[in-house]
C-alpha cells in the first residue's frame, strides 16, 4: 500500500504549487490550480533522487539515459526525429509537471485500450504514438535500447504510485478549459499570436534554429507536429497555451485569449496526417469521431483546403511501420 | 561616412524573426563616441566585477540590437540607471547605434566574480540556469537565453561570461522594479521567483561559462 506516501507527495506538492499564490508583491503569481478533492497527487522523483536511491546502477545508467533522450530528443533527429521538437517541448518541466503532460501517468494506466487506434496499449506503444505524430518521426524499435531507457524514465517517474489508480490524477495531460464564451477566432487568434507568442516562435510559426540548436520549437510548417498528434486538436493546444505559455507565465491569457490563439495556429499547415488515404476529406471522416472533429485537418479556413497535400515535412515517408492495428487473438 | 551593417552571417542565424532587422551602425564612429565608457566599461569592453559594490557589465561581444535597446531604455527611464544616466544623454540616436555596434563586435572577453564560489553553490546554479526549478516555476536560463546561455538574438541576452556582480544587480533590479524594460515581462516572472541563494549561486555560476 502506498496510501502514506500519496498523502505525504500531496502535502509537499500543495506546499509548493501555492508558494508564490499567497505573495502578494509578486506580479508574475504562479497559481497553479489546486488539486481537488480526492485527487491523486504524486510528486515525481528527481534525477537527484534518482543518485540518491538503491536502483541497480546498469538500471540508473539506463534510466539517465531515457532522461537524456527525453530532454534533447533532437539527438535522434533524422532516425527517429523528423521535426524540431523535443519531449520535453510540450512535456515540460522533465515531463513531471502537473498541466504540463507529466508523462508518469501513462505508466500506471497502461496497458489499456485506446480510442485513437482502437486497441490495447502498452507503455512503449503510447511512446512510439508521440514520436509517430508529435515528432512527426518514427518510434526507435520496441524492445530496443532507447525505447527502454525512455519507458524506464517514465516509469521511474511514477515511483510510488499504484497500478491503476481509481482516483482521477491531478494535472494529468493538459486539463480541458471550459468552452470558449465566444467561437474561438482566426483574427483574434492572430493578434493574441503576435503580441505574445511571436518573439520566441516567430511570425511564420517556424520558432528559431541558431547555429543549428533548437532554441524555440515550430508551432506550424514543416517542422512542427503533423495533423495527427493530439496538440492538433484545438481544445488540447487551447489547454496547453493557458496552462502553460507563454514561457514562464503560465495562466496569464483568458481562456478566451487561449481558445483564439490555439484555433489561429491550427489553422496553418503542418505536415501530413500519417493516416492520409490519399484524400484528405476521406481521412478526415475515417477519423473524425475518434480525432478529426477536434481538428481543423480537411476543412476550409479562409478559402483554404487545409491538409490537402503530400508534404510530410523533413520526413521522407508517410507512416512510420510502427503505426499498425492490431488484433488480440490470444485464445 | 560609411555605414556598416553588422555581420550578415550573425543576422542570418538568428532565422527569418529577426534577420531583416540587423542595426545600422558604424563601428570606428562608436570606438570614438565610447571614449567615455573605457573608464568604466575598460578600452576591451570587458567591464569589471566589483564585490561589494556596483559592477560594470562587460559589453564585448553582446548583441547590437540588444546594447542598443538598453541605452534607449536607459535614457527613456524603464532601465532605472542613475550611474548611466548622464552618459547615455550624450549620445544622440545615431550614437547609440554606433557604440551599440562597436561593442558587438569587440571579442567576448571572460566573467569575473564566481572564483570563491562553493561547491554546493555552482550545483545549484548550474540546475537553475539549465533545469530550472520548475517547482517554483523558475524556467531554466537556457530556455531563453539559449544553449550555452550565450544569447538569442536581440532579446535574449548572452549571460555566459557576464560578471557574477552585475547578474546579481540585474536580478535584484527587476526584483525591487528599478528595471522594468523587457519585452513581455519575460524576464521579471522569473527573476521575482528567486531568492538571494538563487541570485547568488546562478550568477556566480554563469559568470564562470565560456563566453564564445
Ligand atoms: C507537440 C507536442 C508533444 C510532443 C513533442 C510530445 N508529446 Fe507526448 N503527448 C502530447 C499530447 C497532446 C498528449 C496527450 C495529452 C492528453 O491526454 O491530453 C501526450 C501524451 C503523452 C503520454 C501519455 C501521458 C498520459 O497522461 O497518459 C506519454 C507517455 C507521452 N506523451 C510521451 C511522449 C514522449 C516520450 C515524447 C517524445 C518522444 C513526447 N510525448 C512528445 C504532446 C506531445
Ligand atoms: C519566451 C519565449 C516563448 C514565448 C513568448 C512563447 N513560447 Fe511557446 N514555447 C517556448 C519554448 C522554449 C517551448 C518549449 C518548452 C520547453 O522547452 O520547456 C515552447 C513550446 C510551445 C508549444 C509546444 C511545442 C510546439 O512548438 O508546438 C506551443 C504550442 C507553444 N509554445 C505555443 C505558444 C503560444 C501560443 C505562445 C503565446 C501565447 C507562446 N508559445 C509563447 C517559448 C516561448
Ligand atoms: C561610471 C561608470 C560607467 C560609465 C562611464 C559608463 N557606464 Fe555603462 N554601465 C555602467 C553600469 C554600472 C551599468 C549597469 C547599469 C544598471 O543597471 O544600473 C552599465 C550598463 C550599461 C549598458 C547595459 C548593458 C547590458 O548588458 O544590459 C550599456 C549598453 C552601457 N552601459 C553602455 C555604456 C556606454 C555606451 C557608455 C559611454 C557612453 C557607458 N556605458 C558609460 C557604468 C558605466
Ligand atoms: C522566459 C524567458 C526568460 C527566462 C527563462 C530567463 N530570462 Fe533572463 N532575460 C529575458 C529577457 C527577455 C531579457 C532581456 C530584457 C531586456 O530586453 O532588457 C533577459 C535579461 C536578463 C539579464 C540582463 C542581462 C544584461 O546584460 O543586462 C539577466 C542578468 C538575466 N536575464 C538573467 C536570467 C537568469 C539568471 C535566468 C535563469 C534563472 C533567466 N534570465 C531566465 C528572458 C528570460
Amino acid at each position: 500500500m502506498n496510501i502514506p506516501f500519496v498523502k505525504l507527495s500531496a502535502a509537499i506538492a500543495v506546499g509548493l504549487l501555492s508558494l508564490n499564490a499567497t505573495a502578494a508583491d509578486v506580479r508574475f503569481p504562479v497559481d497553479m490550480p489546486k488539486p481537488k478533492e480526492g485527487q491523486l497527487v504524486h510528486v515525481p522523483p528527481t534525477m537527484d533522487d534518482l543518485e540518491k536511491s538503491q536502483l541497480h546502477p546498469e538500471l540508473k545508467r539506463v534510466i539517465r539515459r531515457g532522461h537524456d533522450l527525453f530532454m534533447n530528443t533532437q539527438q535522434l533527429r533524422g532516425k527517429n526525429v523528423f521535426n524540431n521538437m523535443n519531449c520535453s517541448s510540450c512535456h515540460m518541466g522533465e515531463g513531471r509537471l502537473p498541466f504540463a503532460g507529466p508523462v508518469w501517468p501513462a505508466a500506471v494506466t497502461l496497458p489499456d485500450f485506446r480510442p485513437k487506434n482502437n486497441h490495447v496499449n502498452n507503455l512503449e506503444e503510447r511512446i512510439a504514438g508521440c514520436f509517430s505524430y508529435s515528432m512527426n518521426g518514427t518510434p526507435p524499435a520496441y524492445g530496443s535500447d532507447d525505447m527502454l531507457a525512455l519507458s524506464a524514465y517514465h516509469q521511474w517517474l511514477a515511483k510510488g504510485v499504484e497500478m491503476y489508480p481509481s482516483a482521477p490524477i491531478y494535472g494529468r495531460g493538459y486539463p480541458k478549459l471550459n468552452d470558449p464564451q465566444q467561437k474561438p477566432d482566426y483574427k483574434r487568434g492572430k493578434q493574441v499570436y503576435e503580441a505574445k507568442c511571436s518573439l520566441c516562435h516567430s511570425n511564420d510559426g517556424s520558432g528559431l534554429v541558431q547555429n543549428g540548436k533548437v532554441v524555440f520549437p515550430a508551432v506550424w510548417g514543416d517542422n512542427s507536429y503533423n495533423w495527427g498528434a493530439g496538440i492538433a486538436r484545438t481544445f488540447t493546444l487551447a489547454a496547453f497555451v493557458k496552462h502553460n505559455m507563454p514561457l514562464g507565465q503560465r495562466g496569464t491569457l483568458s481562456d478566451q485569449e487561449a481558445w483564439d490563439v490555439a484555433y489561429y495556429i491550427d489553422t496553418q499547415e503542418r505536415p501530413q496526417d500519417p493516416r492520409y488515404t490519399g484524400n484528405v476529406k476521406e481521412t478526415r471522416a475515417k477519423y473524425d469521431a475518434t480525432f478529426h472533429k477536434a481538428t481543423n485537418y480537411g476543412l476550409t479556413v479562409n478559402g483554404k483546403l487545409l491538409g490537402d497535400h503530400d508534404n510530410t515535412g523533413s520526413k521522407p515517408f508517410l507512416k512510420p511501420e510502427a503505426l499498425k492495428p492490431r488484433t488480440f487473438t490470444a485464445e | 561616412m560609411k555605414k556598416l551593417l553588422t555581420p550578415l552571417a550573425f543576422a542570418m542565424a538568428l532565422g527569418a524573426a529577426s534577420a531583416a532587422q540587423a542595426l545600422e551602425g558604424d563601428a570606428k564612429a562608436g570606438q570614438q563616441a565610447a571614449a567615455v565608457c573605457t573608464s568604466c566599461h575598460q578600452p576591451d569592453g570587458g567591464g569589471m566585477n566589483i564585490a561589494g559594490g556596483q559592477s560594470w557589465p562587460r559589453l564585448a561581444g553582446l548583441d547590437a540590437d540588444y546594447l542598443y535597446k538598453q541605452l534607449r531604455d536607459i535614457k527613456a527611464g524603464s532601465r532605472q540607471s542613475p550611474v548611466m544616466m548622464p552618459f547615455v544623454s550624450m549620445l544622440n540616436e545615431q550614437q547609440m547605434r554606433d557604440v551599440a555596434v562597436y561593442y558587438s563586435q569587440l571579442p567576448a572577453t571572460a566573467g569575473k566574480g564566481g572564483e570563491q564560489a562553493s561547491a554546493e553553490d555552482l550545483a545549484h546554479g548550474e540546475k537553475l540556469a539549465t533545469v530550472g526549478d520548475w517547482e517554483r516555476y523558475i524556467v531554466p536560463c537556457q530556455s531563453c537565453h539559449g544553449p550555452g546561455n550565450l544569447g538569442v538574438g536581440g532579446q535574449f541576452p548572452a549571460l555566459a561570461g557576464q560578471h557574477a556582480g552585475y547578474i546579481a544587480d540585474q536580478l535584484r533590479a527587476w526584483k525591487n522594479g528599478t528595471r522594468d524594460n523587457d519585452p513581455l515581462h519575460l524576464m521579471l516572472a522569473i527573476a521575482e521567483r528567486m531568492d538571494e541563494k538563487d541570485i547568488r549561486a546562478v550568477s556566480q555560476w554563469l559568470s564562470r561559462q565560456p563566453a564564445k
